[in-house]
């Protein structure tokens, strides 16, 4: 065991995984974390605790993932390059070790130019890869990036992600096999509505034989309305959203928008279920936590195992 | 003759806004207008001829004002050079003020050589690159101190990728084009193009280590000797 999390426990044990995902609030209001915590408890294996997403300013992952371990949860951490040089990072991830956090996710963040402080400076003193590293580098090697000894090494699981859907798409398997090269542990892919394209990639992915040195989460998030499924298409970078998918929402209408999209949620899980080297789904319920008790069972993954 | 702007590097600036000029030098009488004959020359932001059009633009947006300005324009071979700046010495004692419309680094000269007037800036210096067309310039180097132009075929990361990654590109590469904007080209698409071109895209497979960032302004305030040129 390289850290001991449940989320490792799970996946090194042939388990497929359940992760979860739950956006901090805008302000220090910890009445809300424990709203969307409860509606993710014994449905998911693990929480992404997201790292002030799409730039705009909400409370610290490490503060919220640290709440959810008081609250029995278990927190993925999320880290982004953005707002922190490499001192700022390295410290952050020993104080969440302290604080009992064991699973982190690597990522470079979101421009700022789309949050709420456009204006600001950006740091990207390291990119996603050159974190991976890092954060092995402190757990296995016991040492800083300058190389000084570490009092005490985090033994982090060590997550990333993967956009099967952004370009070049002949370029993504060789970035994530970059990822699975710098040490990471497991993956979690951009929402996936396009199966066909997915499955190319995986197809990549085990021609590689990345597959079996590190776990993938296929990423999922429920259809809200024919509006939403629009809206990943045209405005959110690096999303591709068949129109087959779009179609189906909007035959449904606004009545069934609910059902359909719940509907085509869980047919993909079966579909990723099926598909060698998938180890687990990440479902990304966005602001619809509402939804992840129903989807995870009606897609026959509960209950989830305790280990 | 010297054909200063062919000797330089091209350093971009782009005129400020005049309502802002005309708030930094609302209490003087007396100005000079010095422009440079180097990059901002090439940029069309502070050269000889955008020294007389912004004189004109100041003297009557004042006079409309009811409060006459007199401005002395001048164009200067270079403003990053001490032997340059001597025509300026000439005629400053009986002004208040010099705006300059070079970079920022000729204001700033300007201002360490002539200690008793204000040195105003009418131009931002906004970055080193090229003239992809007429009347377009876009960025190209960040002045890093420590060029990797050669693995990345010869498109500088730092300075196209909006994320400054080294191993790129993230996920909001889309059709070629960056998530920031779908007018600005994604930096890392144009280096995997560029490579595979070269049929060197196995360059792409190897992690490209932390970046020594000292070498870059983070490191403080740079400078270059060469003692065999020292006099």
């Amino acid at each position: 065991m390289k850290s001991g999390s449940h989320l490792e426990k799970i996946l090194t044990g042939g388990q497929f995984a359940v992760t979860g995902e739950l956006g901090p609030p805008k302000g220090a209001d910890v009445a809300i974390i424990e709203r969307k915590a409860k509606l993710l408890k014994g449905n998911v294996d693990a929480i992404n605790v997201t790292d002030n997403q799409t730039a705009i300013v909400r409370m610290s992952s490490i503060a919220v993932s640290a709440l959810l371990k008081q609250m029995g949860l278990e927190p993925t951490m999320q880290m982004v390059c953005r707002d922190r040089n490499r001192i700022a990072m390295q410290s952050d991830i020993f104080g969440a070790y302290a604080l009992g956090i064991r699973n982190i996710l690597c990522l470079s963040g979101d421009h700022q130019k789309f949050g709420n402080h456009p204006t600001a400076k950006n740091v990207f003193d390291l990119d996603s890869i050159q974190l991976i590293q890092t954060v092995k580098k402190m757990r296995d090697e016991h040492k800083v990036l300058s190389g000084d000894e570490i009092e005490g090494p985090p033994q982090m699981f060590i997550g990333a992600a993967a956009n099967p859907f952004a370009d070049p798409f002949e370029f993504r398997v060789i970035r994530l096999a970059k990822k699975a090269a710098a040490g990471v542990d497991f993956i979690q892919t951009q929402c996936i509505y396009d199966m066909d394209k997915f499955e190319r990639f995986m197809q990549m992915v085990r021609d590689r034989g990345l597959q079996e040195k590190i776990f993938i989460l296929a990423g999922v998030t429920p259809l809200k309305s024919v509006g939403m499924a629009r809206y990943m298409k045209e405005k959110v970078a690096g999303m591709e959203v068949p129109d087959e998918i779009i179609n189906r929402m909007k035959s449904a209408g606004k009545e069934k928008a609910r059902e359909e999209g719940l509907k085509i949620c869980v047919e993909q899980i079966q579909r990723l279920k099926n598909i060698p080297g998938v180890h687990g789904i990440h479902l990304m319920a966005i602001e619809w936590e509402e939804v992840v008790h129903e989807i995870v069972e009606r897609a026959g993954l509960l209950p989830r195992p305790i280990m | 003759m010297r054909y200063a702007s062919l000797e330089v590097g091209m350093i971009i600036a782009d005129g400020k806004p005049i309502q802002e000029i005309l708030a930094m030098i609302a209490s003087y009488q007396k100005i000079v207008l010095a422009g440079c004959k180097g990059c901002v020359t090439v940029c069309s932001a502070g050269g000889e001829k955008e020294v007389g059009i912004l004189a004109s633009a100041l003297r009557l947006a004042r006079q409309a004002e009811g409060n006459p300005i007199e401005i002395k324009e001048i164009s200067l071979e270079r403003q990053c050079d001490t032997e340059y700046l001597e025509p300026l010495r000439r005629d400053i004692d009986g002004y208040q003020a010099v705006l300059s419309i070079a970079c920022g680094a000729g204001v700033q000269f300007v201002a360490e050589k002539f200690r008793k007037h204000p040195i105003l800036p009418g131009v931002n210096t906004t970055f080193i690159g090229v003239t992809e067309e007429q009347g377009v310039w876009t960025e190209r180097c960040q002045s890093c101190g420590n060029c990797l132009l050669d693995q990345t075929g010869g498109i500088c990361p730092i300075a196209r990728c909006s994320k400054s990654l080294l191993n790129g590109p993230c996920g909001g590469s889309k059709t070629g084009k960056c998530e920031i904007d779908s007018q600005v080209d994604c930096g890392w698409q144009l280096i995997y193009d560029r490579l595979k071109e070269l049929g060197q895209l196995d360059k792409l497979e190897k992690v490209m280590p932390v970046k020594d960032w000292s070498k870059s302004r983070d490191g403080g305030p740079r400078k270059r000797v060469r003692e065999d040129l020292k006099i």
